[in-house]
């Protein structure tokens, strides 16, 4: 099968050049692809300092990679002719976090749909233009006349992250990175954009890359979910199996601390865990090491590859060592709905999902 | 009967702009009883925070406090002096302002910051004696006895946010105020310092007001639960109620909104956009988005009414 | 159908209106922008009305008898090679701003294109141009000119004055100009603006610019005020250019000629007055441009 958007054994460290000791691994060794033939939505969840804004920058193509490669359709991204670059551009769409900055104040809301239009020609004259935009604001349930013509200070958060949605539908791409699409918009309008993103999936076939660190809103959008955590992969797998039964100790402390909207008071139970020091861990094995409950020997040594437990789950944690392993570019395999095997011997893996 | 620690009246808070006045909070009324926590939940432009700060008085211009009573230890802290009114913030309320994580002073280290609290409301104490204090204080959050030599610099979000509450409980007050207190934290680490927070109400056996507008947080902390909307308390119920039988039409369609981790369902948004503080629709301000608005609501504004016991309401249809 | 269709229509007016009463009210709130503005307004009168009533002729020399204080028929009084004053001020003054706009103009023309590019680019295009740049700025630059207008051999023309004056002036706003534009750069417009598909000079003059504008009308303003400030200094010490009656060579005529002592008052009073108001003028100017552009009270959500 090909894939459409790839990332292979991606690093990428900041810092430490010829005069600057310290270094910063943002993310280590991270391998993703996302496959050409049916739409998907995988939510890549991670709190702050996990990777997942380099992560997002590196898919796009606006970072290059320390180690590794991204590629498009096979192709590097740091190699790639202009023709191609333009489609990749063109395919490939991104809705950022903040719907305030991504606005000039100077030009009105529509400079931003009218830029895309006119640069990669998608009308010929302006009332075709005109149109394309019309059916893109109306598709994301805005309404134009409401909308065009409008400084971005005259409209909300969500109605702003609204007209960017329908910037990203505009050249019909074939991948739409979300990060935080939702973060920065009040509750009662998140619902709204979040059921555009889904519509688009479903009625476009357009597969999205959902970054954030709200672990619920992952949930309910994706299919599949990675977990990251200082820079790499904790967990990763069907969504209902990493949210309902996490088996990372991070997984697990990470959805025992999020305080729940129901009446149930899940928080008196779990305590919070060892805190985070400021500065990021500087042993040699898991970066989880450090703060958690059932660090072993093993821990101290080397990172933990990822090992696969279950038929659409896998994760990094010499707990589960037993399991077996599942080489980071193969992670696609833990994913539900891919129609690769389980690896090797039936004899270790479970297989009930 | 638990005595009333807080009691506030009809408060209307206003912002003269040249386009026209802001009703920031209008006729918000609400008591807090002591050793309670207190949460108020809104969207952004919901008012909530205007309403603090207007407990605290203050209210900077444009805003103006144009009418209401603030009721606490038989005293109206609307007719204090404002020197009489210094006396009373942080003393006997006290704060944690949005972003203050953000507002520590960078060049000065943390028991500085926290000593120049207690100097400032006249603690006339030697300086071993007050950086005793400091240290009580500081392991009174969870906090090791280095961080008091430190910058805020050096420290992380988490461990800033809870010197942030050092410094608001360095005199012992009776109400804490914690507007978006971790709304810039990670949830590991907001559980921890929500935790700090429990931790230190209990130990001096204050009332908190919470003010976020994440309601899970809300649901997870506090006893009862007032839901603002466009700058009026549309509802105050016990946490439980709002989350099982909620009242008002906003409020049911709010939870419904919030996305579980339960299982996975349909995305449901409240259709259109919360009002211009400036411009609000006459009679009920969320009859535009309500699904069972009737004439009554369109014409006649609802007052707050006790449906249940000790549940209150804003509603022409309860 | 009526009564909209009615407050449309009022509405558009009270629209039109509301422009005009928010322009007024934004000068109501600015006062040093009116000031500025009246002061500078006032010059353009005095000159324009001056150049109508006044026969500018009599500015040269020997047009009018000597040493005349202020009367009816010279009411700013004669200098002592018999130029009308007051024809000089009215004809002096706007080449002196002359010299000062295509100066100014230069100068923040070529210090924009540098600081743009310097700060949009980069790398090693960054690192020459800021080189450059802080190496000029160094240099006392009124050594400078006075050593260039000294090697000119030839009468000086007032266009001539302007080029060298432009030739420091363009260092400050490189700089001042490449740092804002450091800071725009890593807006989040920016980006959406290259991923839309716009190349680096697109993204310079569409996004970029248009919210640089008050910041370098600003700028232009002071540049101008120091453009002038430096011709009148060269112009003083005689290397200006000598057959115009610019505000600066007034001074060195008053100079050479030790009107303060002799106590000719009128012959010094006028330009000082004229060169006051000029930079009165121009500095509530530039703190009005200076509180629109500054984001902090710009109109944003």
């Amino acid at each position: 099968m090909t894939t459409l958007l790839e990332a292979r054994g991606v690093s990428k460290i900041f810092g430490g050049g010829v005069f600057d000791r310290s270094s910063t691994v943002a993310l280590e060794d991270f391998s993703m692809a996302i496959d050409s033939g049916r739409p998907s939505i995988t939510a890549v969840v991670g709190e702050s300092g996990s990777g997942k804004t380099t992560l997002a920058r590196l898919l796009l193509g606006l970072v290059t990679p320390t180690r590794g490669q991204v590629l498009y359709q096979g192709q590097d991204l740091q190699a790639m002719a202009h023709g191609d670059w333009r489609a990749f551009r063109r395919d490939v769409q991104v809705i950022f976090q903040d719907p305030y900055e991504v606005y000039n104040p100077f030009y009105r809301v529509d400079h931003v749909l009218s830029t895309p239009v006119a640069k990669f020609r998608l009308a010929s004259t302006r009332a075709e233009a005109r149109g394309v935009i019309e059916e893109a604001l109306k598709a994301v349930g805005l309404r134009p006349e409401e909308t065009l013509g409008r400084f971005p200070h005259q409209l909300s958060g969500g109605q702003r992250q609204r007209v960017m949605v329908a910037r990203a539908l505009l050249l019909k791409p074939r991948l739409i990175l979300a990060d935080e699409p939702v973060s920065m918009v009040d509750a009662s309008l998140r619902a709204t954009i979040l059921s555009s993103l889904r519509t688009m999936n479903v009625e476009r076939g357009i597969s999205i890359i959902y970054i954030t660190h709200d672990l619920a809103t992952a949930y309910q959008i994706s299919e599949n979910l990675v977990v990251l955590y200082r820079g790499s992969v904790a967990e990763v797998g069907d969504v209902e199996l990493v949210v309902k039964r996490p088996s990372h100790p991070y997984t697990q402390l990470l959805i025992s601390s999020i305080p729940l909207a129901s009446a149930e008071r899940s928080w008196a139970t779990e305590s919070a865990g060892a805190p985070a020091g400021p500065q990021a861990p500087s042993n040699a094995g898991c970066r989880f090491a450090d703060r958690c409950p059932s660090v072993m020997g093993p821990c101290l040594q080397a990172p933990p590859p990822l090992f696969q437990t279950d038929r659409h789950r896998a994760v990094a944690c010499y707990l589960y060592q037993s399991a077996p392993a599942l080489a980071g570019d193969k992670m696609g395999n833990a994913f539900a709905g891919s129609a690769s095997r389980a690896p090797g011997n039936s004899a270790g893996a479970p297989m009930a999902p | 009967m638990t005595a009333d620690v807080l009691r506030v009246h009809g408060l209307v808070v206003h912002y003269h702009t040249p386009l026209g006045a802001v009703k920031a909070a209008d006729n918000v009324s609400f008591s807090l009883k002591a050793g309670e926590r207190l949460g108020f939940a809104g969207e952004s432009g919901s008012g909530k925070s205007t309403m603090v700060l207007a407990i605290l008085r203050m209210i900077k211009s444009p805003g103006r406090i144009e009418a209401g009573e603030i009721w606490l230890d038989d005293r109206n802290l609307l007719t204090l002096s404002e020197e009489e009114m210094r006396q009373v913030r942080l003393a006997r309320i006290a704060m944690i302002p949005q972003g203050s994580m953000n507002s520590l002073n960078p060049v000065m280290r943390v028991k500085q910051q926290i000593a120049d609290a207690l100097v400032d409301h006249g603690t006339r104490l030697p300086k071993r004696q007050v950086e005793e204090r400091v240290r009580g204080l500081l392991q009174s959050v969870g906090l090791q006895p280095e961080v008091a030599s430190m910058f805020p610099h050096e420290l992380s979000g988490g461990m800033k946010q809870r010197a942030c509450i050092a410094i608001a409980i360095s005199l012992r007050p009776k109400v804490i105020i914690a507007d978006e207190p971790t709304s810039a934290l990670d949830v590991v680490v907001q559980k921890q310092v929500m935790e700090t927070l429990a931790r230190v109400q209990r130990e001096l056996d204050a009332s908190v007001i919470l003010v976020g507008h994440d309601m899970g947080l809300v649901a997870q902390f506090v006893d009862r639960v007032g839901v603002m909307y466009a700058g009026r308390l549309v509802e105050l119920s016990p946490v439980r109620d709002i989350f099982t039988k909620s009242l008002h039409p906003y409020t049911q369609m709010l939870i419904a909104s919030l996305p579980s981790l339960d299982q996975k369902g349909a995305f449901q948004g409240i259709p259109g956009l919360p009002p211009l503080l400036r411009d609000l629709p006459p009679g009920c301000a969320f009859h535009p988005r309500c699904p069972h608005a009737v004439d009554r609501c369109r014409m006649e504004e609802p007052g707050s009414r006790e449906v249940r016991p000790n549940s209150w309401a804003a509603c022409h249809l309860l | 159908m009526e009564q909209s269709a009615a407050s449309l229509r009022s509405s558009a007016g009270t629209a039109r209106s509301g422009r005009l009463t928010g322009v007024l009210r934004y000068l109501h709130r600015n006062p040093s922008l009116v000031v500025g503005i009246v002061l500078l307004s006032g010059l353009v009168l005095f000159v324009g009305i001056g150049n109508i009533l006044v026969d500018t002729s009599k500015a040269r020399a020997l047009s009018a008898p000597a040493m005349k204080p202020p009367s009816l028929q010279y009411p700013f009084g004669t200098d002592r090679q018999g130029r009308d004053l007051l024809a000089v001020m009215v004809a002096g003054t706007p080449l002196t701003l002359r010299i000062g706009f295509i100066a100014g103009f230069l100068g923040v023309g070529i210090g924009s294109i540098l600081g743009f590019v310097s700060a949009y680019y980069r790398g090693t295009v960054d690192t020459v141009i800021r080189g450059v740049a802080d190496i000029g700025l160094t240099v006392p630059g009124l050594l400078v000119l006075i050593i260039i207008a000294v090697s000119i051999k030839e009468g000086l023309t007032v266009d001539q004055m302007a080029i060298i004056v432009a030739s420091l002036a363009w260092l400050n706003p490189t700089r001042t100009i490449r740092a804002q534009v450091l800071s725009l750069r890593e807006r989040g417009y920016v980006e959406v603006a290259r991923l839309s598909g716009m190349s680096g000079p697109e993204i310079i003059f569409k996004e970029l610019m248009p919210n640089l504008l008050p910041y370098l009308g600003a700028t232009l303003v002071n540049a101008v005020s120091n453009a002038i400030l430096a011709s009148i200094g060269l112009e003083v010490l005689g290397l200006g250019p000598i057959e115009s009656p610019t505000l600066g060579m007034t001074l060195y005529w008053v100079n050479y000629n030790a009107a303060l002592i002799n106590g000719w008052w009128w012959w010094w009073t006028a330009p000082i007055v004229i060169i006051l108001i000029v930079f009165l003028g121009l500095f509530f100017l530039t703190v009005g441009l200076d509180e629109i552009a500054n984001p902090r009270l710009r109109r944003t959500a």
